[in-house]
């Protein structure tokens, strides 16, 4: 590799390197912060991400490998680079506040969701699935430490810790499949893997290679019968983190069962062999998440199950090995961001000091004495449970559309189902917002403007992506096109 | 000279030795080494196979996998020590406040 080459994937990489690098100047920024000064911190973390922004619509274009064929700039990698970039510029403006009031050292958060960012990215530019375990662990690393950074707190040194445990565990079993199938074909690079199963090259080793890569990303995307670490980490990490959390790393593991199942083991017999099982871990997460969500006493728990549930549905479009399912993904993993970012900056609101926490009698009679937040919070419920006319709608129409398409009726039928049932628990919420007297719990403090504009910001997403999806889901079908051109 | 098959079948034993370490042993060190063990297990396959396609990617692979882990020890040890600081202990089934 000469130094032209070089530079020019040094060049194309830019979007990534500018969060690392981002991520770096805070680490050193905050150093010499004073109390007064330190929303720089926020204010930096901003102008990267949006500079990144910028990059990301500058590099984008057809398929192009760079550094020798590890890493692959294009469209689908420029969407979600811009939906992880939103996600992370939405978490800085959510944490301004909650950083302030929980006492977190600022400089290490920013720069940790910074890393974290970076991971997500490069795991949707990864053109070798050793990228991917690489990228994978940059950004679980990251989030286990954001998830203990509560460090005094027992339920944040929980959280970290069973986060860490078994997604290392997970980690290892990706690895393993990464080993088998490299002893498999030889190769790790995906367009070569596309190929050589294209020539017919399959043995039994392939098949167990890539039943170790689903329970690796399973369990970062937390589908059911890998999601035992959720709801934990969930409720023990510290909110503003959760809400990452649930954004964040589960579109990564998305756009890393992308890039392997969609680019990689694409061909039609391989895809006769995935299928059916990405079906029936969809099936069992739609299912466990929503009725398990329903029992719950916390608010916080139930938002953690209810993420689980929506990975299902997410899942669903996975199924589908077509245009429409591999952009009803894209679509609906922006639509979460929003639904999930939302709630979780209402919650981090609403949160008492003491008692029970994140109980749902906090909520009692918000309709009366917090008009526009509980407006909020009840677009937010009803974006998740899918009523019209919000994105959650919108993306669970093109989900299921996608099943049908592909044939799944009744996975598609289970997903309406399952989406009944979700309803229950959702509006439950809003019943207590609006037809309880409020309980006399203390006053909300006043919002600050940041984590106003983080609601503004959700609310209009997801109204706008629900009363106009064509937009995103038109960019979302143009990222995905070139997955199918060879087959079609 | 050992057969390909024979390495292939330490490295499946040894990971599932650490496996089955992470998921019964309580005590939080021990799961730390047999994630360890996990690792190693899978770099051994890959030297193996990088000696039966004679290529030179798996070697590279095995020093990022090694990399990784040591990140990994880092960032559980130190995990590990915040929850040693509040408790006095390791033992995971002091870890039950967020089970209900």
């Amino acid at each position: 590799m000469d130094a032209t080459a070089l530079l020019e994937s040094t060049g194309a990489l830019l979007p990534h390197l500018t969060v690392l690098v981002t991520g770096l100047v805070i680490l050193t920024l905050d150093l010499f912060l004073t109390p007064q000064s330190r929303y720089l911190n926020e204010v930096v973390g901003l102008i990267g991400l949006l500079v990144a922004f910028l990059f990301t619509l500058s590099t984008a274009g057809a398929p192009r490998q760079v550094f020798m064929a590890m890493a692959v700039v294009d469209y689908l990698g420029a969407f979600f680079n811009a939906t992880f970039l939103l996600i992370a510029a939405l978490t800085i403006l959510l944490s301004a506040s909650y950083v302030r009031r929980e006492g977190v050292s600022a400089g290490e958060y920013y720069a940790l969701v910074l890393f974290a960012t970076t991971g997500f990215m490069f795991v949707a530019a990864a053109a070798d699935l050793i990228m991917v375990f690489l990228a994978i662990e940059t950004l679980s690393i990251a989030t286990y430490i954001l998830a203990g950074l509560l460090r005094e707190d027992p339920h944040s040194q929980e959280a970290a810790f069973k986060y860490f445990m078994l997604g290392a565990l997970s980690s290892a079993f990706f690895l393993y499949g990464i080993a088998t199938i490299y002893g498999a074909l030889g190769n790790t690079n995906l367009v070569n893997v596309a190929q050589a199963l294209g020539q017919g090259d399959f043995s039994p080793l392939l098949l167990m290679g890539m039943a170790l890569l689903i329970v690796g990303l399973g369990f970062k995307a937390a589908v059911v019968p890998f999601h035992m670490w959720a709801p934990d980490v969930y409720e023990g990490a510290p909110t503003a983190v959760t809400a990452f959390m649930t954004a964040g790393p589960k579109a990564a593991a998305f756009a890393a069962f992308l890039r392997v199942f969609f680019q990689g083991f694409t061909t039609p017999d391989m895809v006769q062999h995935w299928a059916p099982i990405f079906a029936f871990l969809a099936a069992l997460t739609m299912i466990l998440g929503n009725f398990v969500a329903m029992a719950q006493q916390s608010l916080k728990r139930m938002l953690a199950y209810s993420s689980i549930a929506h990975a299902g549905y997410a899942f669903v479009a996975l199924v589908a090995h077509n245009t429409l399912g591999a952009s009803s993904i894209l679509y609906y993993l922006v639509a979460y961001t929003l639904m999930s970012l939302g709630s979780f900056t209402v919650l981090m609101v609403v949160a008492r000091r003491e008692g029970p926490l994140y109980a749902f009698d906090d909520y009692a009679g918000l309709g009366t004495t917090h008009p526009l937040l509980a407006a909020m919070m009840a677009l937010f419920m009803f974006a998740l449970a899918g009523f019209p006319p919000t994105a959650g709608f919108a993306g669970k129409f093109y989900v299921f559309s996608a099943a049908v398409q592909a044939g799944y009726y009744w996975l598609a039928l289970i997903g309406l189902l399952t989406s009944v049932v979700s309803v229950v628990y959702y509006t439950r919420v809003v019943m207590l917002m609006y037809m309880r007297e409020p309980n006399g719990a203390q006053p909300i403090p006043r919002l600050a403007p940041t984590t106003m504009a983080v609601l503004g910001i959700t609310a209009i997403g997801i109204l706008y992506m629900g009363i106009f999806p064509g937009g995103v889901m038109r960019l979302a079908e143009h990222s995905v096109a070139f997955l199918f051109q060879a087959k079609m | 000279m050992i057969p390909l098959p024979h390495y292939l079948t330490v490295s499946a034993i040894l990971f599932t030795t650490g496996a089955i370490g992470v998921l019964m042993r309580r005590n939080a060190l021990i799961m730390l080494m047999s994630l360890e063990l996990m690792l190693n297990a899978v770099n051994l396959s890959f030297v193996a196979y990088a000696r039966l396609h004679q290529d030179m990617g798996g070697h590279v692979f095995v020093f990022l996998s090694i990399t990784v882990a040591a990140v990994e020890a880092a960032v559980g040890l130190a995990i590990l020590l915040t929850i040693f600081r509040t408790r006095a202990t390791v033992d995971v089934d002091n870890l039950h406040l967020l089970q209900r």
